[in-house]
């Protein structure tokens, strides 16, 4: 059996009919492949078929420099791009010694909510999308697109930002950062009540969604699951309150967490969670510290003999890097801990006896991005 | 636990493993034998309860291969590297923990994928992300393709 071919869809013995969901699948958000038993609607068993889009970015990184392995990880989840930049750059930073300056932390922190902002307003829409609803995709997109212009007034791109660097953050901010940001917040939260007009109240929605797609507490620690989709099953597990960087621990900011385990939780954690995001982001927009925007490195960076180990939390969970450092100018090995990966491999188990029409709506809320399961 | 804690805890258990403080998180290094027994008391005993693994993945030393797994615990918030270190480069082989741990079912499937490493009882042992007849094991320090480009 080959994963690169994409099979004939077949009748088991059992009577049990096999369909192949994807690669080229609109509600898959990309080139993920699923072969699903079926016993008339009810799935039986489903398999993730991985490996359309995996470039060896860990292979890559082993033979690039400490400056620019960085930029590798803008192309792993591209909707967090920033918050991946940022990891390795952490990592780097643990290895040398060196810490960012106060001015870098504050734009890092500001620029990672605002990623998270993004990558949940465009999940909020596909959400919809995917199960029936077109319209929240335009509303969504109104609010990302002020956010992603944000990001290209100050680091040059949209999408893969390549902002962070080894010390800080490559340049300082645009002149016209903090408007902009205070009109994207003003934007955001005068819009989030037709948010909750449009899919969080809707009957509709909430059928397809309440108790679909369980998982218990138990099952989410031993599946690794992170971000959202733990913290729905009321697992504790925010990277930003445990292990805190740059920074988090003195801001004011909940973790969120619920415990339907269900669809919806998910759903819920991820609404409560822009909220937080907001909330972040206006503590510290007016409280930008003066300084350098970057602390002072050697030009070829050589770490020293060791490991390092760094996490930070994504928009989709946590995401670690981990170095294996001979003393040379580029990693040993380096193993990037993806939070997709995870929560993917927890599919198979939560979508067993569910309906077929059922596995797009777990897999909506699990938000998947399949460049970070590949890598 | 501390890290002392945890130290003097593990040798007695184990007066073969050779520990290593000198990164952020204990390391103890062990035989691919007495693997499983330490995970199953890692994860069962209530003075460890190893309840969270969140990275398992393989680093190739060019003499041996070595798996590492990352630990955590939620109750007692501590945390330690387990490693297993398999001089076997051939046919190396080491049992599975992902009836520990059940994420490890597809981190071992990307390790086998990428350095070839077996996991012995491993209820669904296929690449992951390669085709099944590709050749080679590509994140071995070893491992040559036509295609590659030295820069």
């Amino acid at each position: 059996m080959s994963n690169g071919l994409i099979e004939q869809d077949y009748m088991t013995e059992e009577g049990e009919f096999v369909i192949n969901i994807g690669p080229q699948h609109p509600s898959t958000h990309g080139v993920l492949h699923l072969k699903v038993w079926l016993d008339g609607e009810i799935i039986k068993k489903v398999q993730p078929h991985l490996g359309y889009i995996h470039r060896s970015i860990e292979k890559m990184s082993e033979s690039l420099s400490y400056r620019n392995f960085i930029f590798a990880t803008s192309r792993m989840d591209y909707l967090s791009a920033h918050i991946n930049n940022e990891a390795c750059a952490l990592a780097v930073e643990k290895g040398l010694g060196v810490e960012a300056t106060p001015r870098a932390k504050a734009i890092r922190i500001l620029m990672a909510e605002l990623t998270r902002l993004a990558s949940h307003q465009l999940w909020w829409g596909c959400t919809g999308l995917d199960l029936g609803a077109v319209t929240p995709f335009f509303y969504a997109f109104r609010e990302r697109e002020a956010i992603n212009e944000i990001m290209e007034e100050t680091c040059g791109a949209r999408l893969t930002q390549n902002y962070s660097v080894p010390g800080g953050v490559m340049f300082d901010i645009h002149p016209n950062f903090q408007k902009r940001v205070k009109d994207v917040i003003k934007q955001i939260k005068e819009n989030t009540k037709e948010y909750d007009e449009l899919l969080t109240g809707n009957v509709i929605f909430e059928q397809r969604t309440k108790g679909v797609g369980y998982i218990s507490k138990e099952d989410a620690l031993s599946y690794g699951l992170s971000g959202p989709t733990a913290r729905a099953s009321g697992v504790s597990c925010d990277v930003r309150k445990w292990f805190p960087y740059e920074g988090y621990d003195k801001l004011d900011f909940k973790e969120v967490l619920m415990d339907g385990g269900d669809c919806y939780a998910r759903y819920m954690c991820r609404m409560e969670e822009m909220k937080q995001s907001v909330h972040i982001i206006e503590q510290l927009i007016d409280n930008i510290p003066e300084g350098e925007f970057q602390a002072k490195t050697k030009q070829v960076i050589k770490l020293p003999k060791g490991e390092f180990y760094q996490r930070v939390e994504t928009a989709r969970g946590e995401l670690g890097v981990y170095i294996v450092s001979d003393g040379a100018a580029s990693p040993y090995r380096c193993k990037y801990r993806s939070p997709n990966f995870s929560n993917l491999s927890a599919l198979p188990f939560m979508a067993k006896g569910a309906k077929i029409g059922d596995l797009v709506a777990i897999m909506a809320t699990i938000d998947l991005v399949i460049p970070d399961v590949d890598r | 636990m501390t890290k002392e804690e945890l130290k003097t805890s593990l040798s007695t258990a184990l007066p073969s493993a050779a520990f290593d403080e000198a990164g952020e998180f204990l390391n103890v290094t062990i035989s691919p034998a007495e693997l499983l027994p330490l995970m199953n008391d890692l994860r069962n005993k209530p003075e460890y309860k190893f309840d969270y693994l969140f990275c398992l993945t393989a680093v190739d030393w060019k003499t041996h291969l070595v798996t590492v797994y990352h630990l955590f615990s939620k109750e007692h918030k501590h945390t330690l590297v387990v490693k297993a270190k398999i001089d076997d480069r051939v046919d190396p082989k080491v049992e599975t923990v992902c009836h520990i741990w059940r994420t490890a079912e597809f981190l071992e499937r990307e390790v086998y994928d990428l350095f070839g490493i077996k996991f012995l009882n491993h209820p669904d042992l296929r690449r992951i992300f390669l085709d099944e007849n590709w050749p080679g094991w590509p994140l071995r320090k070893d491992y040559v393709d036509e295609n590659m480009i030295e820069l």
